[in-house]
This record gives C-alpha cells, sequence and structure tokens, in this order.
C-alpha cells in the first residue's frame, strides 16, 4: 500500500490512523489496548444509549461513505427503548468498491479493532442485536485481520452475552461479498445480506424501520464508524475543532493516476485540493500537465484547475459543481485521453447496473457504446447530444438509485470541460492520444 | 365501513379517490392513460420499469415540480400532479426509447402482436424513432415444457414474470439471472416449469417473451379471434374464461376477470386443457350401432330412432352429469322424469356433495368467493390436496398467508401498494395455515403446520377443533396428546382471526372429514368468530347437479339388473369413471337400448346403441354452479358443427317426437330456463346468471368478434363470393360476427377485453369500475345459496374410531394430480404430457415391509379387479395408508378410499 510518510509536511494530528503501521501488522488486542484501545468501550457502555446519539449528532459527525449524511441523524430514526422492535441489526459498510477508492482498506488492514470498537459503540446506542461487517471480496487480507479481531474481541468478552457486565449483548460477524458494486448501496447490500440478487430496496422505508430482515437497522461506513472511539474519548467539541471546516473531524483523502506520490493521508476535513495534491501527493509526475480531477471516487463530477483551491469538505465540494464522495482523488492528466478514462468508467458502471430499472440498465449501456464507438473513430456528429441526455434522463430521482446518477457524473462533467476532445474524436475520426 | 376520499389534483382539476393507493392506480381507475409495465394490479407497485413517470408538485404555487413515479406515489390528500406535462411526456417516451434499444421489432412474427402491451405503452409514449446504431443483445431461449414458449430477446426486465412466478405464485424453479441490460429471466436450466400457474405469464409478460405455446400450433391473431365469455369446465371453482375460435377450432383460453372468482389468474390446466374441444377423438356425428356394427346417421333419422325406442317412457331412465350444464341436466330430468332421473355421480361422491350442500343450506358459515378466501387470515385444510383438486385456490390461499403479516406494515404505514418494501418488511412471515391431508400438498411450504393421517385421523383432528373451540362440540377420545395439543393451537389461531376459512371437501371420500369441518366451521360462528366454509367440489356443476338431485347411479343400476327398465338415455358421462368397469360392462350389455348424448368418444359411448354429438362448452351455452354456489353463464364461441347440438336441443326433439307438446315450447335457451324456474325454485335465479337472448345496447346484438376482424366477407371467397349469412344465435344476446354494438356490455356478456389504445389484456382495466374492483355493472353470477337464518342446525355428534392399520392390507387413498386426474383435459395433448402414469404410493417403511423400491410393479387387488403398477415412495404418507392416483387410467372407476391387498408378488 502506498502510504506516504507526511513528516517534512506541518505536524496534523492523526486520529483513526494513529495506530497504523503501513508496513507491519496491524496492532492486536493487547497492542489495541495499549493504545488506549476499548476504553471509549467501557465509557459508553456507562452511557445511556441515548446520550452516545446524542454525543455523536453534536459532533457533526458525516458519514465517510460519500452521501455525507449526518451520522447522529440518522441514528435518531431507529426505534429504541422497550417497545423497539428485535433483533436490530448495525453493519459496517466494508464493500469498498468505487473505482479509485482504497480508504476503508487501509483503516480495515491497519487497525481491526478500531473498526469493532466503533461498531460495538453504535450498536450499543442503537440498542442493537447483532452486527455484520460486509467485506468486499477482494479484500482478502483485510477478512483475515478483521476475522482475528473479532475473534479475539469475542475472547476478551468485548462481544457476546453481557458485554463486560453491562448488560447489553451484541453478536458480530464477518460477511465477505461475493462482489458486486450494488451491494455497495445500503439496501443492495441488505438485499445480498439475506441471499437476495443485491438489488436496491424501495426508499422509503428506510432501512432504520425496514432494514435487514425487516428489522430496524444502520448501515454505516467504515471510515465513520472508526470516529466513534474518538469521539466518545474526546468529546463533540474536541471533533469538530479538528478541522477548519464545517463538518468537523479528520477524512482519509487519497490521490491515483499520474502524480508523484500516490497515496492517503489523514488530513483535517476542509484540507484545499491543491494542499493534498501538491504537499502530499507531490505535485504531478515530470512531462504530465494537470487537467482535471475526479474529487472522491468515479462517480463524482470532475473538476479543473480553477477548482483546485475549494476544500474537500462536503459543502465545499457541492458548491464546485461535484461531490467529495469518499475523499479519493482520481487525477486526469494531459497524455491520457478523457474520452478513454470516461468510457472505462461508463464500462464499470454499465457492467455494474444491477438491472433492476430502465435508465440504469438501458441508459448506461448505451452510453458504453457510444463511448466505444467514439473513441474507436466511429462517432457520430449526433452522439454527443445522445451522451447529454442520457446524463439527463437517468438524473436523480429518475431512477431507482444513486447508481446511474453517480455514473453521470464523470459523463456529464467530461462533456462540458473536454468537449473539444470528444469532437476532435469525432471529426479526426480517432483518438487523438493513440 | 366507508372509506374516506382523500382529493387529488391531476392536470389541475380536483378529483376525489380513495386513499392507501398509488397515484398510478388512482390515475387508471379514473381513466387516464398512463403507460406502466412493471406495475400489475394484483401486484403492486415496485419501481424497476419507470415508465409511469409523472410531474409532482409541492403546492398550488409550485410551477416546476419534478418528476415522480406514478406507482410509488401514494394518493393522499392535496396530491398534485400533471400527466401531460412535457417534461414528463418526453421522459416516458424516453423509456419506452431504451427498452426499444435491444427489443427486437420482430411484431409481424411475435405471437403477441396486435395484442401486445409494449406495442400499446410504444404508441401511447409517441415514441416512433431508433437513435441508436448498435448490435442487440441476444439470448438463448429456453425449453420450459408443453405450455410456454419462451423468447428472451423480446425481454424488456419489468420483472413481473419472476415476481409472478417466485412471489405471487410460490414457484422456485424460474428466477431473473445476470445484471445489467442481460438479466435473464428462464430456469437455472431447460426443463418443465414446475409451477402449476406458469401460463399466467402469457398475460403477466407485457410482451412476447412467454406466449402461449398450444396457440403457436393453431395460431391467429386476437384481431381474428371470434370470442365469448366462457366458464371452465376442468374444476368446480368457475373461473372465468374468454375462448377465441376461428374456422371452428378453438384457439386459446385466456383469463376473463371476474373480481369475486379468479381475479387475473387461471391454473394451467383451466388454460390449456381446452385442446379436448378440437380433438379427434370427438363425436362430430351420430352413431347408430347395430349388431356390431356403426353407422353414421343423418340428425331427423336419429330422432325418428328415438321415437321408436322411448315409445313407453315410463321404461326409460336418464343418467345426468356433474359436467354438463343446468340445462342439459334439467332437460333429461324432464324428459325422463325426476323419479327415473340419476345423477350420474359415483354413490360415495353423490352422498358426500349432499352431505357438503346440506351443510351449506343449514349454515351458520357462507360459502366465500375466491376473493374472500384470499383475504381470510386463518385457515384450515381439512383433507384436501388443493393445488391438485381447485388449483386456482391454491393461489388465493398462497396470498390469504400474508393476510396477517400485512398488519405489520399498516402499522409502520408502509403503504401495501409498495410490494417490494413490503415483502422486505414481512420476509417470511406467515399467517395461520394449517393442512391436515393423507399426503404432502404444494401449499405445505407457507402452512404454519400440517398433519398427515388417514381419513379418520384427519376427521378426528376436526372434531377436536371444533371441540377445543365449542365444548358443545362432541368430544373426540383416545386422542394423542399431540394431536390433541395440535387441535388446541389450531384452535386458537382460528378463534384469534377477523376472517377465518375452514376448506374441507369431497377428496378424501370422508363423510366424517365433512362433518368436522362443518363441525370447526359451526365452532367458531357460534362463539362470535364468523367463518367462511369453502368446500370443493369435483366437477364444474357438481354443485348444480346435487342442488337439481337425483337418483344414486347404484339404484339405475340395480333399475336395470331388476328388468325394472331396459332403456337408459346417458348424458355427457364416461359412467366408467363412475363405477368399477366390471359393473359398468354389465350395466351397459344389460340394458336393451343406451343412449349416449357426448362429445368425446370413450368406453361408454363406445358401449352404446345411439351416439348423439353433443357440443363442448365452446359450442354450447350453459349455466354452472360452482363450489361457491355462484351460477354463472357459460356463452359458446362458435355455432356446433351440423350434426352437432346442444344435449337439450336432442333431449327436446326427443320429446317433441314423443308427442309432448309442452318442450315444445322449448325453442330457446331462456324458454328451457324459464321452465326450470317454475319446476326447480331452488335453481330459479340460475336465469338471472346473463342477461336474456333478446338482451340489446342500443337495438343491437354483442359482437363476439371484434371491429378488427379481418375478411369479414371475403372468408368464403374461394367458395362463392356471395356473402353467406351470419349464424343465427338464438339463444343469447351475442352474435357469432362482428356485427353488434361494440361498447361494454354487462360482465356476463363481455366476450372479450379491448379498447382503444388497449389491445393486451391489461384492457381489462379499462372494464373495470376501478382498478381490482368489479367489472362495470358488477361481476357476473348469482349466488344460490346461502345459509339458512337464523340457524338451528347443530353439530355432528358422531366422531369415527381412529385409524387402525391392518396387516397385509392397505387403506388406498386418492392422491390428485391437477394434469391427469381430471377427465376432460385428459384430452389435451399439452396437459396429458404432463399426466402421471396409474402407481401405487407407499411410505417408505410399508415399502420396506413389502420388500419393494420404487418403480417395482406390485400387485393391487381393488373391488375385484387386479393391477399391477409400479411403487413410488412418499416419505410422508401414514402407516399402513397407500395412495392411488385419482382418475388415471385404469383406475378411473375405482371409488377411494378402499382397503385392499398389496402384494410384491404376482
Amino acid at each position: 500500500m502506498a502510504f506516504s510518510k507526511n513528516t517534512s509536511r506541518r505536524f496534523v494530528e492523526k486520529i483513526i490512523t494513529k495506530n497504523i503501521r503501513p508496513e507491519g501488522e496491524p496492532p492486536d488486542l493487547k497492542a489495541y489496548e495499549k493504545a488506549g484501545g476499548y476504553q471509549a468501550l467501557r465509557k459508553a457502555l456507562g452511557m445511556d444509549p441515548k446520550a452516545i446519539t446524542e454525543l455523536v449528532k453534536a459532533s457533526n459527525l458525516r458519514g465517510r461513505g460519500g452521501a455525507g449524511f449526518l451520522t447522529g441523524q440518522k441514528w435518531s430514526f431507529v426505534p429504541v427503548g422497550k417497545d423497539a422492535p428485535h433483533p436490530k441489526y448495525l453493519v459496517a459498510n466494508a464493500d469498498e468498491m468505487e473505482p479509485g477508492t482504497f480508504k476503508d482498506r487501509l483503516l480495515l488492514e491497519g487497525d481491526p479493532h478500531q473498526l469493532i470498537e466503533g461498531m460495538i459503540i453504535a450498536a450499543r446506542a442503537l440498542e442493537a442485536d447483532v452486527a455484520y461487517i460486509f467485506l468486499r471480496g477482494e479484500y482478502t487480507l483485510a477478512a483475515q485481520r478483521v476475522r482475528r479481531a473479532i475473534a479475539e474481541s469475542y475472547a476478551r468478552g468485548y462481544l457476546s452475552k453481557n458485554i463486560l457486565g453491562s448488560g447489553y449483548s451484541l453478536e458480530m460477524y464477518l460477511h465477505i461479498s461475493a462482489g458486486r458494486y450494488m451491494c455497495g448501496e445500503e439496501t443492495g447490500l441488505l438485499n445480498a445480506l439475506e441471499g437476495k440478487r443485491a438489488n436496491p430496496r424501495t426508499k422509503p422505508p428506510f432501512p432504520q424501520i425496514s432494514g435487514l430482515w425487516g428489522k430496524p437497522t444502520i448501515v454505516q461506513n467504515v471510515e465513520t464508524l472508526a470516529n466513534l472511539p474518538h469521539i466518545i474519548q474526546n468529546g463533540a467539541e474536541w471533533f469538530k475543532g479538528l478541522s477548519p471546516g464545517q463538518s468537523g473531524g479528520s477524512k482519509l483523502y487519497g490521490a491515483s493516476g499520474k502524480v508523484r506520490q500516490p497515496g492517503l493521508w489523514e488530513l483535517p476535513m476542509g484540507t484545499p485540493i491543491r494542499e493534498i495534491l501538491e504537499e502530499y501527493a507531490g505535485g504531478m509526475r515530470d512531462g504530465v500537465k494537470f487537467r482535471g480531477l475526479l474529487p472522491g471516487g468515479a462517480s463524482t463530477d470532475f473538476l479543473v484547475e480553477e477548482h483546485l483551491d475549494v476544500r474537500m469538505d462536503f459543502d465545499d465540494v457541492h458548491k464546485a459543481g461535484s461531490r467529495m464522495g469518499t475523499g479519493t482523488m482520481i487525477i486526469l492528466d494531459d497524455k491520457t485521453c478523457p474520452v478513454g478514462m470516461v468510457r472505462n468508467l461508463e464500462h464499470f458502471f454499465a457492467q455494474e447496473s444491477c438491472g433492476w430499472c430502465t435508465p440504469c440498465w438501458s441508459g448506461l449501456p448505451w452510453a458504453e457504446q457510444t463511448l466505444t464507438a467514439i473513441e474507436e473513430g466511429r462517432g457520430e456528429a449526433h452522439d454527443l447530444e445522445i451522451l447529454a441526455h442520457i446524463t439527463r434522463w437517468v438524473a436523480p430521482g429518475n431512477t431507482f438509485c444513486a447508481l446511474a446518477p453517480g455514473a453521470a457524473e464523470p459523463l456529464q462533467s467530461a462533456l462540458k470541460y473536454f468537449r473539444e476532445d470528444f469532437e476532435r474524436h469525432i471529426k479526426e475520426k480517432r483518438c487523438p492520444w493513440r | 365501513m366507508a372509506i374516506e376520499k382523500v382529493t387529488v389534483y391531476i392536470e389541475k382539476k380536483p378529483y376525489k379517490v380513495k386513499p392507501h393507493q398509488s397515484m398510478l392506480q388512482a390515475c387508471l381507475s379514473l381513466g387516464f392513460d398512463v403507460p406502466f409495465f412493471c406495475w400489475h394490479p394484483a401486484m403492486g407497485s415496485v419501481g424497476a420499469c419507470r415508465q409511469c413517470a409523472v410531474k409532482l408538485y409541492t403546492s398550488e404555487r409550485d410551477e416546476r415540480g419534478r418528476l415522480v413515479m406514478s406507482c410509488l406515489w401514494p394518493a393522499i390528500e392535496g396530491t398534485r400532479i400533471s400527466i401531460q406535462d412535457p417534461e414528463a411526456v418526453a421522459f416516458r417516451a424516453n423509456v419506452i426509447e431504451g427498452l426499444m434499444l435491444n427489443h427486437p421489432h420482430d411484431c409481424p412474427v411475435c405471437d403477441e402482436g396486435g395484442e401486445c402491451h409494449l406495442q400499446d405503452m410504444t404508441v401511447m409514449t409517441g415514441h416512433d424513432y431508433r437513435r441508436t446504431r448498435f448490435a442487440k443483445r441476444t439470448f438463448h431461449n429456453q425449453y420450459l415444457g408443453p405450455f410456454l414458449n419462451h423468447e428472451m430477446n423480446r425481454c424488456i426486465q419489468c420483472y413481473r414474470c419472476v415476481r409472478f412466478y417466485r412471489e405471487y405464485a410460490g414457484g422456485n424453479d424460474f428466477n431473473a439471472f445476470a445484471i445489467r441490460n442481460l438479466v435473464y429471466f428462464g430456469r437455472q436450466q431447460d426443463g418443465v416449469l414446475e409451477n402449476e400457474f406458469a401460463g399466467n405469464l402469457v398475460e403477466v409478460c407485457p410482451t412476447g417473451v412467454f406466449t402461449d405455446k398450444t396457440l403457436k400450433q393453431h395460431y391467429t391473431r386476437k384481431w381474428d379471434l371470434t370470442m365469448a365469455p366462457s366458464i371452465c369446465v376442468h374444476c368446480g371453482l368457475g373461473c372465468n374464461i374468454t375462448a377465441g375460435e376461428r374456422y371452428g377450432m378453438l384457439r386459446r383460453i385466456l383469463n376473463r376477470y371476474n373480481s369475486e372468482v379468479n381475479g387475473y389468474f387461471l391454473c394451467d390446466r383451466g388454460r390449456y386443457g381446452y385442446e379436448f374441444v378440437n380433438n379427434e377423438e370427438r363425436v362430430r356425428k351420430p352413431l347408430l350401432r347395430r349388431a356390431g356394427q356403426t353407422g353414421v346417421i343423418s340428425k331427423d333419422a336419429v330422432i325418428n330412432h328415438c321415437a321408436g325406442l322411448f315409445s313407453k317412457d315410463d321404461q326409460v331412465i336418464g343418467i345426468g352429469s356433474p359436467r354438463a350444464s343446468l340445462e342439459a341436466n334439467f332437460a333429461l330430468r324432464t324428459m325422463v322424469g325426476p323419479d327415473h332421473f340419476f345423477t350420474g355421480m359415483s354413490d360415495d361422491e353423490s352422498r358426500l356433495i349432499s352431505a357438503m350442500l346440506k351443510v351449506l343450506r343449514e349454515g351458520p358459515a357462507r360459502t366465500p368467493s375466491l376473493q374472500d378466501i384470499e383475504h381470510s387470515d386463518a385457515i384450515l385444510i381439512l383433507g384436501e390436496d388443493v393445488t391438485n383438486v381447485a388449483p386456482r385456490m391454491a393461489l388465493s390461499l398462497r396470498q390469504s398467508v400474508r393476510q396477517q403479516p400485512l398488519q405489520l406494515a399498516e402499522k409502520l404505514r408502509i403503504p401495501l401498494f409498495l410490494d417490494h418494501a413490503v415483502r422486505e418488511l414481512l420476509q417470511d412471515a406467515k399467517g395461520p395455515l394449517f393442512i391436515a391431508t393423507p399426503a404432502a400438498t404444494r401449499l405445505d411450504d407457507v402452512a404454519t403446520a400440517t398433519y398427515r393421517a388417514a381419513p379418520e385421523d384427519l376427521a378426528r383432528l376436526g372434531f377436536a377443533i371444533a371441540h377445543a373451540l365449542d365444548a358443545r362440540a362432541p368430544h373426540v377420545p383416545d386422542l394423542s396428546e399431540e394431536v390433541r395439543a395440535l387441535a388446541e393451537r389450531i384452535s386458537h389461531a382460528l378463534r384469534d382471526a377477523q376472517h377465518p376459512l375452514v376448506v374441507s371437501g369431497p377428496s378424501c371420500g370422508s363423510e366424517a372429514i365433512i362433518q368436522a369441518a362443518a363441525n370447526v366451521a359451526r365452532g367458531l360462528c357460534t362463539t362470535g368468530h364468523p367463518a367462511g366454509l369453502s368446500f370443493i367440489m369435483p366437477e364444474c356443476n357438481s354443485f348444480g347437479l346435487s342442488l337439481m338431485g337425483g337418483k344414486m347411479l347404484n339404484a339405475a343400476f340395480q333399475t336395470v339388473e331388476e328388468g325394472a327398465t331396459d332403456s337408459v338415455i346417458i348424458l355427457e358421462n364416461d359412467l366408467y369413471r363412475r363405477a368399477p368397469a366390471p359393473v359398468v360392462d354389465t350395466f351397459l350389455n344389460t340394458a336393451r337400448h343406451v343412449v349416449v348424448l357426448d362429445y368425446l368418444a370413450n368406453r361408454t359411448t363406445a358401449k352404446a346403441e345411439l351416439v348423439l354429438p353433443t357440443g363442448t362448452f365452446a359450442e354450447t351455452d350453459g349455466t354452472l354452479i360452482n363450489n361457491e354456489g355462484r351460477a354463472q353463464r357459460s356463452f359458446a364461441v362458435f355455432p356446433p358443427g351440423e350434426n352437432i347440438q346442444e344435449s337439450w336441443r336432442w333431449l327436446r326433439d326427443m320429446m317433441v317426437i314423443a308427442g309432448r307438446r309442452e318442450e315444445n315450447s322449448w325453442q330457446t335457451l331462456d324458454e328451457l330456463l324459464t321452465a326450470m324456474a317454475t319446476t326447480l325454485p331452488a335453481l330459479a335465479r340460475a336465469l338471472e346468471a346473463a342477461p336474456p337472448a333478446a338482451f340489446r345496447m342500443a337495438g343491437a346484438k354483442l359482437p363476439r368478434a371484434p371491429q378488427r376482424y379481418s375478411g369479414r366477407t371475403a372468408i368464403l371467397a374461394n367458395i362463392n363470393v356471395s356473402e353467406p349469412r351470419p349464424p343465427d344465435d338464438p339463444d343469447t344476446p351475442l352474435s357469432f360476427t362482428m356485427e353488434g354494438y361494440p361498447a361494454q356490455a354487462p360482465a356476463a356478456v363481455t366476450p372479450f377485453f379491448w379498447s382503444g389504445g388497449w389491445n393486451s389484456i391489461q384492457a381489462t382495466l379499462k372494464y373495470q369500475e376501478e382498478v381490482n374492483g368489479p367489472l362495470r355493472g358488477g361481476d357476473a353470477g348469482v349466488r344460490l345459496v346461502e345459509p339458512a337464518q337464523p340457524n338451528n342446525g347443530s353439530y355432528f355428534m358422531i366422531v369415527p374410531p381412529a385409524f387402525e392399520p391392518r396387516t397385509g392390507e392397505w387403506l388406498l387413498v386418492p392422491l390428485h394430480h391437477i394434469f391427469g386426474s381430471e377427465e376432460l383435459s385428459r384430452s389435451a395433448p399439452a396437459v396429458l404430457e404432463l399426466a402421471p402414469q396409474a402407481y401405487v404410493a407407499l411410505n417408505p417403511d410399508d415399502a420396506l415391509q413389502l420388500g419393494v423400491q420404487t418403480g417395482k410393479e406390485i400387485t393391487v387387488d381393488l373391488a375385484g379387479t387386479r393391477y399391477r403398477l409400479p411403487v413410488k415412495i412418499r416419505l410422508e404418507l401414514p402407516k399402513g395408508v397407500a395412495g392411488l392416483p385419482a382418475g388415471v387410467p385404469p383406475l378411473e372407476g375405482i371409488s377411494l378410499p378402499g382397503w385392499s391387498k398389496l402384494s410384491a408378488g404376482q
């Protein structure tokens, strides 16, 4: 794993990566406890479950999976108390399949106990009975390490019946996905976990009311959960103070593409793009020029030169016309064909369409076919019109879930920022980069 | 209790609609054309196809609005939508464009063409130009058995098929495979679809992926079919069907919606059994058999011959039939007189059906319609393998187990029309359904508990449940603790329900079971839990014939044997299916004159002196009474051939030639029905089952053929350019041609569903008062039996002793088969292909004791006949009980249950 050491740069407090040694083994239970691990759990077990939710609400913690929904608010829709239905479920969404995104992998491989502790805290707040880690199938090393960590936690009494004498019980299971991008969508994930096709579900009802096996369920991204022990230990104000921006806390940012040092860094939420690119990723490689970037995975709109001073925070990136998504950037340079790049992405999205709603299963393969034709020199004049039409056709609300609208984002922004490149392909009947 | 309606605004105009429905359903009920694919009126909304998009406005001031799927949006007070908004119109056309990217556009060679919902929706949205130039994806098509063609390239991925097959009908050998635009709907590998309702895919599929394989063998477009409102004859439920004909051949059966009876679905026996009508074994000309010689004679000669036969009519007896109409049976009864009229059911069956009828007349429980059954929330099935004897009812029962769990969705305010949201919430939760039968049934997968026992023990369980409900019902002595606990459990489940239901019937041949079921229903009703009691009837008019009444078949045999009579008229009845062959042989050989009226050649017609060809349901009109006690008129779809006439007309002609003046007035069906109403007041209201022949709309008859029927005047032009006179139909308000008033007629005389822009079966919507409501003007059919008020019946007090297995002997019980047990559909090649050969079913212990295994032949001695039958192992059969397939040759005439020696040797 490329994990740049940022010793040369200004001091940045590491929170969720503090125990992680990229080249080494993750801390085992003993090491994790020695570093202060499971103290937050002890504290949380002494708290009223509602107080945990209130604290998380106060911290303003936003979901790190891409949508940035307020975590505490999400939890507040789960029925609690003696009339609540049981069993209730907590699911860690570790099905990291977004192209260009590899941040959860670091947390899973590097500090599995932190995730488990965060999950027990969240489960406690929700009065959940069972927790699942839904892990991407290809993350075999993570699977080994998480499995070992769960076993250690069971042996130590952090899981199972009457945890640390608190009267609270929780079972935790690792589920390894059979693999589909759709499984990362929370309701598709729930269907997959139930052994069904990973088609998304109608919302409402939301999983908080009717989730896994029809019971109240919270699905939460790995990075979000990893923050919980620290919020419990240090409080909401501390968490908010970690970043200059609105969202609070730290964030794992990544960069891939032709930068000098591709990698992943934990930085204050709201660090400007330019700082990440130039100070941490080391700028562009020699001989290539920056043309644009996808700020948070394949399903976000391109940003270009003029946006480099935008802060990487949910609202700031949104204002710039894209989404922060997972916060792991893919950088496009001038030696790479933007049409080819988008075609590759649309191939992925078309391939991963679950086949449920018409605009997605029909529109995305059509976009892929059209992009392929353009890239291979078979483009026609009206093709750009058709591509633009498809991106509007699969707009949010027109489709059943967010897959196709996400797929439209790199395409619609590429048509905006790199239009002349598309036109050259069609005019010259070839790819100028080949 | 009336549900308060809400006001919604469509194109800014207010409409009062029912709440708790989707806006799509509300729009369709109001008559708006909103296109859709994945939504199905019986299966609700899932939001997959995105075809029904409309503009939603948050308030009166909202001018922009946003697109929503009308199938997912609830009709709540103040909802404002526009169907005509240009953005919504364009979006819907774009959805069709998306569906058409890969659709093969092979309409001219597609069986769905002309009644294709995809065609209709394409025209409705206005999409007409293909903007893509890329190759279409292609699929492998599967062999799915004798009923369905599979043409996957036409698929538009609406998921209706898989939702119907798996979620609605409970099948599991069919699924959606793969992803993106390559989703494949089929089986894991080629093979016969296992579900008994698979044929509904023909209508559920909005395009030509699943089409009727039997229709393909004699294909005709919908617009070239002459169609009639008929009633299915393949079991006692009386499902409403549309029969389609061209050139004197019955081409296919489609479901005909009736909200009270079959709703939108048929079983495969009902859909595919029709080909007996076209069978080569049909009797098409009068046959006279003398001294071993058989000859065809003319219609007039037949009548004259009969005049000679029956000069002294006190010597003639008549044997009726539960598969013949009320009219036919009544004509025979009139001819021979009530004292010489025999029902033609086996004595055992006759006794059982009389017992059921008596219970239903006395009450207090009422017979439910299939719709009522679907809404029952706790069910006890006593002695019936419903899927195999009254298949469509099993589909209703499969829905009824959802009734109790649905309350949870209501509690969480999840709209019930959101089908998948509700299924995801409920998961496998099922309401109480208890099945007590000798062998496993196809509904066991949704049962709360099953109980496998011999008929006596099933009855004892029923009696014990009744006793647990009401101590006045008899106590059951010597019951095991296990069975007592089960009875207790069932009694609680039934008592705790809002709409408990007891289903029973004659299949086990046990009157005790019927009495036990009656006791359970009485126990519920008299303790303040109004229950439904549904008795399954074996044939399409068993109920009607029983209401008419008649003597037992053995008495007929005796009359001849004793020489009290020497002439017999047998109406549409193969006696070899009613009594053991030696008995029937003796009877037919002893009688001097045997006249048989029937449409299929069988062993009985083979022994007749005179065979008179009669019309099947497709060629004759008549009234049938279903198991609910609902009289329904079935109409001919084409006139009978030259030498064929309705049974009642043959009989009338015979009476007239014999000099009986009164019956000379029976010129039309209505006149006969009027006579029947006078003679048999219990059947008087059968007259009301459909409008009389004189009924007209705008002064015109109602056309059986659609407006677009091709070549109406040119059809015989190669023979004669003079246009032939259209065939007369003096018996009904329907014409056999396209002439007539084309608008919606009363439900009983609606020959087909077809509306401007709605050419497919989805046009049903246009005939309903509201989606899923009755057809406009009320659904067809008249209930003839209601429980007596006040009720003063009493419990049956005799509890049978427990079943005792015997050494060396087995109690043989009938095992029913949807394909194979019913007489007429056995003459439909597609159905026969799926019928089993005769066998004997044993449990493994008994097989071990006999030293036999699967497939090995053993000897069965029954009613004086010895059979060699291969063994089938049925794990669940009780010890000492063996099963034989009902109605399967050579076992048709055997009355079961009965004891028999079984032996491995010759």
